[in-house]
């Protein structure tokens, strides 16, 4: 591994030494070097979780806890470094409040079921914001259809930031939880999750944090932020899928019903009733995700090293330039233009489909995302069927803003019949 | 494979300019296409003559090159035909972007709609090309919105 610990400013870390650890990133795509702008998506892998994962399947793979024999003692104690790992870079003050989920997806359903289920009725009110993609809307507008619940949106502006005079003005009496991003995936902005919560708590009101696309991009302190819950997933952060981690406050946690039953989340079972384990076991029925988990783990320690404010402060720097660049083009409107932004661009081009877009950059070996990024809400609030975005990694290099930009001078150009 | 072999000069003219864009007054049949995944949308008009022959086919809507061209390609393409040659040429059509009909060596009817061939390269735009046709199938048996997902 060749990340180390760097001091905190963008020009400290060496992104060109870090890409040796990406196998993919050595690919060509159509006879050209991949330049991969898909990491809201999902990014690549590092080789040490490829290794990490690898050694556990070859050398040392077992079931966890249930087991007596050396290998599940193993295994069990490698599964369990990884929630102390999780705990410590999100600054949970224990860690029985790190829950593994399959991603972020789940944590957000886990939370509908564990505390909606038991904490919201008829009449109660679920605050959401404009710009959430849909794993923070459809489970919280199924649980309000069951409930007989009703689900708010905080307004967002042109520029993609949340209208918080609005925001205050939705919470009420019967406003039972807010559900926000912490970073838009569709437009970048970073949503001003401290106000929203410090709001919230005003009002009694819990508060859950989607944090897919921000905990592998900057520093995350659940104890500053105080939210009571925080969810995201593995893959986005440089480790396996089917893995993510919520974050929950033990005193919800403790009172919340659980998600899935099944073995491993009990305490004892008697065909009359069950009672279950306590936190976080409650919450993990059946056989986890245990390569992932222990693959997780170490993706998460890789970040660490590097470091999450150096990443942020290169990757704001990555933002920027492709800013420059992109705007520089006739033709290309970027949308989400928020003053918080991490790094994501949003973009449209005039007399080209997004995917039209996608097809011709991915000529060129540059990956983009196209569509409505599972937000279509957001794409309505903008009037775009879609948009082509690229989101950047620490991994990224200002040379590939350069061939972003002239891909998209190409397509323009061959559209220009 | 070069951009061009995708995006041939007369796919992009005729997504810029697509001819009978318009509504049908009256059609016999109309049905919405949508691709909830790219957001493509297109609704197809048809109006059907006594025996049995399209004599107009007009579509409107939004969707990216390779959808916005292969509607008005089809439009054309069946416009004066039978409901069944109409029926025979969608499936001709939708063997070729998926790779599984090769123009060169089996017999077919699909004329200048051979120039959507390349699509087959690009298998998550099959849908984007096929969209327009599914309506179309969907209006002539009253099936409602057509989706290709």
């Amino acid at each position: 591994m060749t990340a180390q610990a760097v001091p905190a400013t963008a020009a400290t870390l060496d992104a060109v030494a870090l890409r040796a650890d990406f196998p993919t990133l050595r690919r060509t795509i159509n006879g050209r070097p991949l330049v991969y702008l898909d990491n809201a998506a999902t990014s690549q892998k590092p080789q040490v979780v490829i290794d990490r994962m690898h050694r556990f399947y070859t050398e040392e793979y077992s079931t966890v806890r249930r087991s007596i024999h050396l290998l599940s003692a193993e295994a069990t104690r490698a599964y369990e470094a990884t929630r102390r790992t999780a705990a410590q870079l999100l600054n949970a003050p224990e860690t029985r409040q790190i829950i593994f989920t399959k991603g972020t997806t789940e944590g957000i359903n886990l939370v509908a079921h564990g505390y909606g289920r038991k904490f919201v009725g008829e009449g109660d009110e679920i605050i959401i914001s404009a710009t959430e993609h849909h794993a923070n809307i459809v489970p919280w507008q199924m649980l309000c259809e069951e409930k007989g619940a009703r689900l708010r949106v905080i307004p967002v502006d042109d520029r993609g930031e949340l209208i918080l005079e609005a925001y205050e003005k939705l919470l009420t009496d019967r406003t039972k939880l807010v559900a926000v991003g912490h970073v838009s995936n569709a437009l970048g902005t970073i949503h001003p999750v401290e106000e929203i919560i410090r709001l919230a708590h005003a009002h009694g009101v819990p508060v859950l944090v989607d944090g897919a696309q921000a905990a592998p991009h900057m520093p995350v302190d659940v104890q500053a932020l105080d939210c009571d819950f925080y969810v995201f997933s593995g893959h986005k952060a440089c480790g396996p899928t089917g893995v993510g981690v919520l974050y929950g406050k033990a005193a919800w946690l403790e009172r919340m019903n659980p998600f899935l039953g099944g073995g491993d989340m009990i305490e004892s079972v008697t065909f009359e009733k069950t009672t279950y384990a306590p936190i976080p076991h409650k919450f993990e029925a059946g056989t986890p995700p245990i390569a992932e988990v222990i693959g997780l783990g170490t993706a998460l320690e890789y970040l660490r090293n590097i470091g999450l404010e150096a990443i942020a402060a290169y990757e704001h720097e990555l933002l920027e330039q492709a800013t420059a660049r992109l705007s520089a083009i006739p033709g290309v409107r970027i949308i989400g233009t928020a003053r918080r932004k991490a790094a994501i661009v949003s973009f449209v081009v005039d007399g080209i489909h997004p995917h039209d877009i996608g097809t011709l950059l991915d000529q060129e070996g540059v990956a983009i995302r196209a569509g409505h990024h599972c937000a279509q809400p957001v794409m309505a609030r903008y009037g775009v069927p879609a948009t082509a975005r690229a989101s950047f990694a620490f991994y990224n290099l200002p040379s590939e803003i350069e061939a972003l930009g002239a891909a998209i001078e190409k397509a323009i150009a061959v559209f220009a019949v | 494979m070069s951009n061009k072999s995708l995006y041939g000069e007369q796919i992009i003219y005729l997504s810029k300019h697509p001819k009978n864009f318009r509504p049908i007054e009256n059609a016999d049949y109309k049905c919405e296409g949508a691709n909830p995944l790219c957001g493509d949308r297109v609704t197809v008009y048809v109006k059907v003559g006594d025996d049995e022959t399209l004599e107009d086919v007009a579509f409107q809507g939004s969707g990216c090159a390779i959808c916005m061209a292969s509607a008005s390609m089809m439009t054309t393409s069946v416009k004066g035909k039978k409901r069944a040659e109409a029926e025979q040429l969608f499936d001709e059509f939708h063997r070729l972007v998926k790779g599984e009909l090769d123009p060169a060596r089996e017999e077919h009817h699909l004329g200048k709609l051979t120039m959507f061939e390349n699509v087959s390269h690009y298998p998550v735009r099959v849908k984007c090309a096929s969209l327009p046709w599914h309506a179309l199938r969907n209006a002539l048996e009253n099936k409602g919105v057509a989706s290709t997902e």
